[in-house]
């Protein structure tokens, strides 16, 4: 009981992390109906940026947040508009695919060259700080990084909510053809859009730069976790994203505390295949049209 | 025309390893034809449903697990060619963890399609790091050493991907001239409307799939006798997906010789780069980056586009 309730307690935290990551990568989706296999690479080079400012410059993860956001922001309108754009319009799907995929493997041979492939870590002051509560431990690291997940998640929320941008964003998401005729520059809300989502692997990687060890190919274990979430959620759904990244947290710590660590990854899988075969078009997910 | 072109390129391929080709020579062409097995292999699905598989290096991994479990515990094999005969039962296997997945995954659209099966390869390769029961874990697996003389021991191996390349060249042709090819290409231009008509999709699908990632499990198996020695990040590596996908757009998609042209040329060059900068990351940029060149540039492949502008000479050549 207490390796269970222990497991909820980490599922949550991790999962509060996970779900901003994931708001990115469905983000995405929603606006270009891209599945962005790089986001869980953008992570990681978010989380060197974050390491390369700790190391040299002393600066806290949490406090590198604002740089990294902007240089993240940076690489993923570079990237839709380098990359993405080009396609031709008949087998857009198919090739943005791949074409993500590409890109992540360009960031890990980028990222193993600068910094090799040796495990890094972020290992400020409190990293091994810990609270106990009701004898459950919550470790401060994982608390601080839950808190930043939430108020980023309150970030995005509201600059889809309440700006014009957003409103714009939500527009395409529900029906491009109609944004388009009411005067919605198309193109230039998948730049912005992908360079949103990709902003937010920055704060994720600051986090996850202070959680875990990483290196160059450290994004591979991201891309089946985030693509369960996203799936889960419902493909384009912020909101499903953050619901469904608690979900599946939760129960791969509670898999990996009760059986074993080595069968956690398989959680994924398996609930990836529920939901296909129960609920195709996920938690929140809606057949045809879009919404977030 | 095709037939006579078909029965040539596989006289040369018979014939080489009689020229007394060196070692590095008649290893090179092994990588080649495992490379061009395995894409024509993506291509029956990839290229003809236009169902883009991100999962294929699990299944490759799948088939060298298997055979390495046959021989769990015999260092050596006193026949040579008999681990080979196991192949037909390790592509069965293949087909038969592939179908299910194929028919959950594909009931939806082909973005999540890819989904499953990237996420399908990233358990897989967790597992073979984890269940060190049957992988060995991340200290390996051994196979028997094939007792081939010193002198000759690649042309087994050569002669029997020949032979797989011949099944799967086989299976395209069939596949280019019948009605699952037809269904196919249906299924890839409007899967809803190819439904409707009447075209059974679902069954064409996982038939195409199950078929591609058993071929893909038989040289995974060879593949893995041929290094007598496998370790999970290189028999489960997205690697072999990426250049699966990649070959086979080079060279063309749904077509008979774009992914074996892609092969040729990609392998070779891999094999160089490798060679030159000695396996560093900075070959996994070179491919990254060639990747995205070929999508951006040539994204219906080499033969595709040969083929257009010959036709476009020739209709030239008849009006004038």
């Amino acid at each position: 009981m207490h390796a269970l309730i222990q497991g909820v307690i980490l599922g949550i935290l991790t999962g509060g992390v996970y779900a901003l990551m994931a708001s990115g990568q469905t983000l995405i989706f929603g606006i270009m109906k891209v599945i962005n296999l790089a986001q869980g690479a953008m992570v990681i080079l978010a989380a060197y940026l974050a390491y390369q400012l700790f190391v040299s410059f002393g600066v806290d993860p949490f406090l590198a947040i604002p740089v990294t956001t902007v240089l993240m922001f940076a690489v993923g309108f570079g990237v839709q508009v380098a990359f993405l754009r080009p396609l031709r319009r008949e087998d857009k799907v198919e090739l943005s695919l791949l074409v993500t995929f590409a890109v992540a493997l360009l960031i890990e041979g980028v990222l193993s060259v600068i910094w090799k492939t040796t495990h890094r870590g972020i290992n400020t002051g409190y990293a091994n700080d810990s609270w106990t509560l009701f004898g459950y431990q919550i470790t401060v690291v994982r608390f601080w990084a839950f808190a930043l997940s939430l108020v980023a998640l309150g970030l995005l929320g509201s600059l889809l909510g309440r700006t014009r941008f957003g409103r714009a964003i939500r527009a395409t998401v529900q029906n491009p053809d109609s944004a388009l005729l009411l005067g919605v520059d198309a193109q230039r809300i998948a730049a912005l859009g992908f360079g949103l989502g990709a902003a937010t692997a920055a704060a994720a990687g600051s986090v996850y730069g202070l959680l875990y060890p990483f290196n160059s190919g450290s994004h591979y274990d991201l891309i089946s976790r985030l693509l369960s979430i996203v799936v889960l959620g419902g493909l384009g759904s912020v909101g499903g994203a953050v619901v469904a990244a608690v979900i599946v947290s939760t129960s791969s710590a509670v898999v990996a505390s009760t059986v074993s660590p080595a069968w956690s990854e398989m959680t994924y899988f398996v609930i990836l295949i529920l939901v296909l075969l129960v609920r195709p078009q996920g938690l929140f997910g809606t057949v045809g049209r879009g919404a977030i | 025309m095709s037939a006579a072109k078909g029965s040539a390129f596989f006289a040369a391929l018979v014939t080489l390893p009689l020229l007394g080709l060196a070692h590095w020579v008649l290893n090179l062409l092994v990588f080649v034809l495992i490379a061009a097995v395995l894409s024509s292999a993506w291509n029956l699905v990839g290229g003809f449903a236009g169902y883009p598989s991100l999962g294929h290096a699990a299944f490759f991994g799948i088939g060298a697990y298997a055979l390495g479990s046959v021989y769990r515990h015999q260092p050596h094999v006193a026949n040579g060619y008999e681990p080979f005969l196991w192949l037909p039962l390790v592509g069965l296997l293949g087909a038969l963890v592939g179908a299910p997945i194929a028919a959950v995954a594909m009931r939806t659209r082909a973005d999540v399609f890819a989904i499953v099966t990237i996420t399908f390869l990233f358990v897989v390769q967790t597992l073979a790091f984890n269940v060190r029961g049957i992988t060995g874990g991340a200290q390996g697996m051994a196979l028997p050493i094939a007792p081939f003389p010193a002198d000759g021991y690649e042309a087994p191996f050569y002669y029997v991907l020949v032979a797989l390349l011949a099944v799967v060249m086989a299976l395209t042709f069939a596949t280019m001239r019948s009605k699952v090819g037809l269904a196919l290409g249906s299924v890839r231009a409007d899967e809803d409307k190819a439904r409707g008509v009447g075209v059974p999709v679902t069954g064409v699908k996982v038939l195409a799939f199950a078929v591609s990632v058993g071929l893909t499990a038989m040289v995974g198996a060879v593949w893995a006798y041929y290094q007598t020695f496998i370790y999970p990040q290189f028999a489960v590596d997205p690697l072999i997906t990426i250049s699966m996908v990649l070959m086979t757009f080079l060279g063309g998609r749904a077509t008979l010789w774009g992914p074996i042209l892609g092969a040729g040329i990609l392998e070779t060059g891999q094999q160089y780069l490798a060679y030159r900068l000695g396996g560093s990351q900075f070959y996994l940029i070179a491919y990254a980056l060639l990747f995205l060149l070929i999508m951006l540039v040539l994204p219906r492949g080499i033969v595709p586009t040969i083929a257009e502008r010959l036709s476009r000479r020739r209709r030239r050549a008849v009006t004038t």
